[in-house]
């Protein structure tokens, strides 16, 4: 048993185990049942299918000065994928692209719900501050204003109360 | 044995392959098809540290670096501009 051919097992072993992280994201994206658990089963290629592929290109290559360089992509893409998997998963969550009956916890709904408030408060003192300026601007000039429905922002904020 | 060991990483890359681009074609939402087209890459990518670590050499490393560059940008934008009304 030489040292050529345990190298050679072990650089076989990690290929087809990254290969098969492969295989377990697509069969994940084909059966899950939501977007939420599907991009679970998406990161596994993207962080250790890459990291057991390239530790099979530098066993196979047996070189010193290439490891930082084989450290460097994987880092990148370690830095890279967590902030659009943040993306996707925020923009998931605010357009409705879950399913509430399969979760058991949900503490993001409090946040939203509390930020969604918080907004409507500034939109109704900003829309008072508002039509008091134009008051006082209005008897300043002795002019009458024309009555108004009120601001474009209360039918917006009307939709987004709706939708909670 | 690289020859056995290339002809199974393939045809595991493949049907990989095959089910993110059913994945992309028939996705409910436009996000499931930008996280399949991101699976897609990681596929591809494999597929380019396989050859490289059976042919040995390593004229496939900044491709593998410009592609991860690309996942991240292109998810990243779709995500940002994905409207609020499905």
């Amino acid at each position: 048993m030489n040292l050529q051919l345990v190298l050679d097992s072990i650089v076989a072993v990690c290929l087809i185990c990254g290969a098969l992280m492969s295989l377990a994201a697509a069969v994940g994206l084909l059966r899950f049942p939501d977007l939420m658990s599907r991009m679970h089963s998406a990161t596994k290629p993207q962080v250790l299918g890459l990291l057991l592929m390239l530790t099979a290109i530098a066993i196979q290559l047996r070189s010193w000065s290439l490891v930082p360089l084989l450290v460097i992509a994987w880092i990148f893409q370690l830095l890279t994928s967590p902030v659009s998997a943040h993306m996707v998963g925020r923009s998931g969550y605010r357009t409705k692209h879950r399913h509430e009956e399969l979760l058991k916890i949900d503490d993001l709904d409090q946040v939203v719900e509390a930020a969604a408030q918080y907004r409507a408060g500034e939109y109704r003192r900003a829309a008072e501050a508002g039509e008091k300026a134009e008051e006082a601007a209005a008897e300043q000039q002795d002019i009458a204003l024309p009555d108004r429905d009120g601001p474009p922002e209360n039918a917006r904020f009307d939709d987004d109360e709706s939708r909670h | 044995m690289m020859q056995i060991v290339l002809v199974v990483v393939s045809v595991i890359l493949s049907l990989a392959a095959a089910g993110a681009i059913y994945r992309m074609a028939r996705g409910p939402s436009l996000l499931d098809r930008v996280l399949a087209a991101d699976v897609l890459l990681a596929i591809i990518a494999a597929g380019l540290a396989t050859d490289m670590a059976i042919n040995r050499h390593l004229e496939n490393l900044m491709l593998m670096v410009a592609l991860s560059v690309i996942g991240f940008i292109g998810s990243v934008t779709v995500a940002r501009f994905v409207s609020d009304k499905r």
